[in-house]
């Protein structure tokens, strides 16, 4: 990409690599400020950032790789890295590395040398590095790496602008680019140099990858690249040069390599180094003897996990409450100004209602990722993973699916994007399913109106059974989906505890801005739409002349002054407006299937279908079908309940149990939609939990006849 | 020649049989492919001085290699063998 004079600036694409903990984002922060974008790679959940900036006359696109620590394809993040720098040839990488501790972060940087593109070095934590005593000789080890080398304090913003320099320096000089080669010995270099010639004569190479990366990718056996190799040649000639070396070294080829990379590193740095650091852990280790403490880890990570739910769910709420109270001023307002009939309805119950039903998670959604952030930035997130690890994989899932777990009993919407702190797919995907089975405090109102109606001395005690039940299923199901759908070996832990280090606020508030519009933009669309199909259930196909009958004998009534009854007819119009909906004809359809769990009655089924919409308006619907206005409140509906002949104890604790495990609500059903990229997994979700609910509904309702409860 | 015959295995134990506070030395790691390279990159290698700071119960172990803490399951740990 050669600049032209006078024409528009060029745009240089730049790639930030480096190892997890290295201070990647922090560096991303910096060169980019807050104009960025986040995104999914597609297929995938890895989150990925992308933003702009300028520089003497260049436009820079940073785009932010996934943290890794080295490019052999063990993780999806690494695949992604790799990828990106194979496939779109960026034109600068940048490789933010850790000073403080630089041996374990030039490996990742031998595999950039290999992989040919201009590489920048960001000497990151030099500050850190500096007071612990390490001193390198910058231009030496610049020299050894063949690449520039910028002093970085990411966290102070130190430095940024000797990064940018460089990065347009480089770019604009990429053609002469010669990166370093890192040899490895005799015997290695025969097989790559035969190997290399044979990829360059087959030309099986793809897009602009080099030989000899290519012949070191065959010898280390690397099935992802193998996987992109047509040609059974290159395959077998290469499977006979790793055994060859396999004889020679009585150990893998990829171990050996690998070695030989330490064996670069460890010479460049013998003679670039002055001094090592070997302090840097001190505090950091102090923290843990009390934070990781066999004994007592769990009960401070427990106290930790009670101040984020409060932090979550005590500040949150209230502000969701403030949400919800100006939308319902709004709806009150617009009822008012909009001559009543279906366009009010839609305005009111449809749009003003979808709307608030997104923007009430905000508070909640955006509180949730601020302490993900200060617990990841923290390092604290990795040492809960370790405390937890024992406990969670006994259930074959990972220490950091507690958090999901634990959040899911505030709401499962913000459960579910909590989900990405966990790397393997197969581990979120368990913890997604089974989430919404921690009981969520939409259906908290549901249990309280159905226990204090028909368990009136011991309603703490029903709905404290409930809980328990879900908590008991979602350890179950993850059983059940860990030994048939993920099959497999827990995914074993491998994980570095980074030092400790005080979040910084910018960093935090950046990831949370970023992370709720995403919320808002994806799942926030999806879920107006669903709210304006549930409305549209529930209020279509219209019926004129029952509407008119009413009208009239409301008109009638009113003329006579009988106030009570003008009243009491426009309740009984909404309950047969209902009736008569689609909701109401499916609950009338549904009502049969329900009949062997003791829900037989279309009130209920109906009342279940627009609880699809958001669990806590089943208690709103089944006000209306039992004829009762809003205003009355759930003392009148906990009456005709108990009134209602159908209903009896053991029939209001399987309605309990059935609210606890059927569809979760849209928003939910969205979100997992929206976070693993796919239609399958939010459908098998809807399936399993149908068929949970129903099956677990079945056993309560008949054991408990059984046992003579009925 | 092959080395891990020269670093005789009648002495090698696993990794999560050492004790809490142990100086200990990489003979092998015998796990899947891909585990084995996302130890390599974490700087666990054959030759490599590992500080066991934490190995009790049946939790995961925390080691300390070159200038980093790192935890590994115990299933994991069981694989690498030391001296």
């Amino acid at each position: 990409m050669s600049e032209q004079t006078g024409g528009p600036p060029p745009t240089y694409t730049v790639a930030l690599a480096g190892n997890p903990n290295a201070g990647k984002s922090t560096i991303f922060n910096n060169l980019t400020g807050a104009r960025q974008k986040v995104a999914n790679y597609p297929g995938t959940t890895v989150e990925t950032r992308e933003g702009i900036c300028r520089y003497d006359k260049a436009v820079l696109r940073v785009v932010d790789l996934p943290g890794t620590y080295g490019l052999t394809p063990f993780s999806v993040e690494e695949i992604i890295a790799r990828n990106f720098i194979l496939d779109e040839q960026p034109d600068v990488v940048v490789d933010v590395v850790d000073a403080s501790n630089l041996e374990r972060n030039l490996y990742l940087t031998t595999q950039l040398i290999e992989l040919g593109r201009p590489l920048v070095i960001a000497f990151n934590m030099s500050d850190i590095a500096a007071a612990q005593g390490l001193k390198v000789d910058l231009r030496r080890l610049s020299e050894l790496l063949g690449a520039p080398i910028v002093q970085t304090v990411g966290h102070r913003n130190e430095g940024t602008d000797a990064l940018l320099k460089a990065i347009v320096e480089t770019a604009r000089r990429q053609d002469r680019y010669e990166p370093r080669k890192v040899t490895f010995g005799n015997e290695i270099e025969e097989e790559i140099a035969r190997l290399s010639q044979l990829v360059a004569d087959r030309k099986v190479l793809p897009g602009h990858c080099r030989p000899r990366w290519a012949a070191i990718k065959l010898l280390e056996g690397d099935a992802d690249f193998l996987a992109r190799i047509s040609s059974p040649d290159v395959i077998q000639a290469a499977e006979r040069s790793r055994r060859h070396l396999r004889n020679v070294f009585g150990d893998a080829p990829e171990i050996v390599i690998a070695e030989r990379r330490y064996g670069f590193i460890s010479g460049a740095c013998q003679q670039a180094l002055q001094s090592t650091v070997e302090l840097r852990h001190t505090v950091s280790d102090k923290i843990d003897e009390v934070l990781t403490h066999p004994l007592l880890g769990l009960p401070i990570f427990l106290v930790l996990m009670a101040a984020v739910f409060g932090l979550v769910f005590a500040l949150g709420d209230p502000l969701a409450a403030l949400v919800e109270r100006f939308f319902d001023n709004a709806a009150i307002l617009l009822t008012r100004i909009l001559p009543a009939g279906r366009l009010q309805s839609l305005m009111v119950d449809g749009l003003l209602r979808g709307v608030g039903g997104v923007i009430v998670f905000v508070p909640n959604v955006a509180l949730l990722f601020l302490a993900i952030a200060i617990l990841e930035d923290s390092g604290y997130m990795a040492r809960a993973a370790f405390i937890l690890d024992r406990l969670m994989q006994r259930i074959g899932l990972h220490g950091k699916s507690f958090i999901p777990m634990v959040l899911g009993f505030g709401c499962s919407v913000p459960a579910i994007m909590a989900t990405r702190i966990l790397e393997h797919r197969r581990d979120r995907l368990t913890t997604m399913l089974v989430l919404p089975l921690m009981s969520c405090s939409a259906r908290l109102p549901v249990y309280v109106l159905l226990a204090g109606a028909f368990f009136p001395e011991s309603p703490g005690r029903a709905v404290l059974a409930v809980y328990l039940l879900g908590i008991a299923l979602a350890v179950a199901m993850a059983r059940v989906f860990r030994s048939t759908l993920f099959r497999g070996e827990a995914t074993p832990l491998v994980m570095e505890l980074p030092p400790y280090r005080a979040p910084t606020l910018r960093g935090a508030l950046i990831h949370t801005w970023d992370r709720t519009k995403m919320f808002l933009r994806k799942a926030g669309t999806v879920i107006l739409a669903l709210a304006l199909v549930m409305w549209a259930l529930s209020t279509f196909p219209t019926a004129p002349d029952l509407e008119a009958d009413y009208k009239a004998r409301m008109a009638d009534a009113k003329a006579a002054g009988r106030g009570d009854e003008v009243a009491a007819l426009s309740r009984q119009l909404a309950r047969e407006k209902l009736e008569r909906s689609y909701a109401g004809r499916l609950g009338h359809v549904l009502a049969p299937i329900l009949r062997p769990v003791g829900l037989g009655d279309w009130k209920v089924a109906t009342a279940l279908v627009a609880g699809f919409g958001a669990k806590e308006i089943v208690i709103s619907t089944l006000g209306t079908l039992y004829s009762l206005g809003s205003e009355s409140g759930n003392e009148a509906l906990r009456e005709a309940l108990v009134a209602d002949t159908h209903f009896n104890p053991l029939v209001a604790f399987t309605l309990m149990v059935f609210v606890l495990t059927y569809v979760p609500c849209v928003a939910t059903v969205v979100a997992v939609g929206r976070e693993t990229g796919s239609l399958r997994w939010p459908l098998f979700l809807i399936g399993y939990t149908t068929v949970l609910a129903w099956a677990t509904s079945f056993a309560v309702y008949q054991g408990g006849r059984l046992l003579g409860l009925g | 020649m092959n080395r891990k015959e020269d670093l005789s295995l009648s002495v090698a134990m696993p990794l999560d049989s050492a004790r809490e506070g142990q100086w200990v030395r990489i003979v092998s790691i015998d796990g899947g492919r891909g585990l084995v390279t996302r130890l390599l990159a974490m700087g666990l290698l054959p030759g490599t001085p590992v500080l066991v700071m934490r190995n009790r119960g049946r939790g995961p172990c925390l080691l300390a290699v070159r200038n980093s803490r790192i935890a590994i399951g115990r299933g994991m740990a069981h694989k690498i063998r030391v001296v």
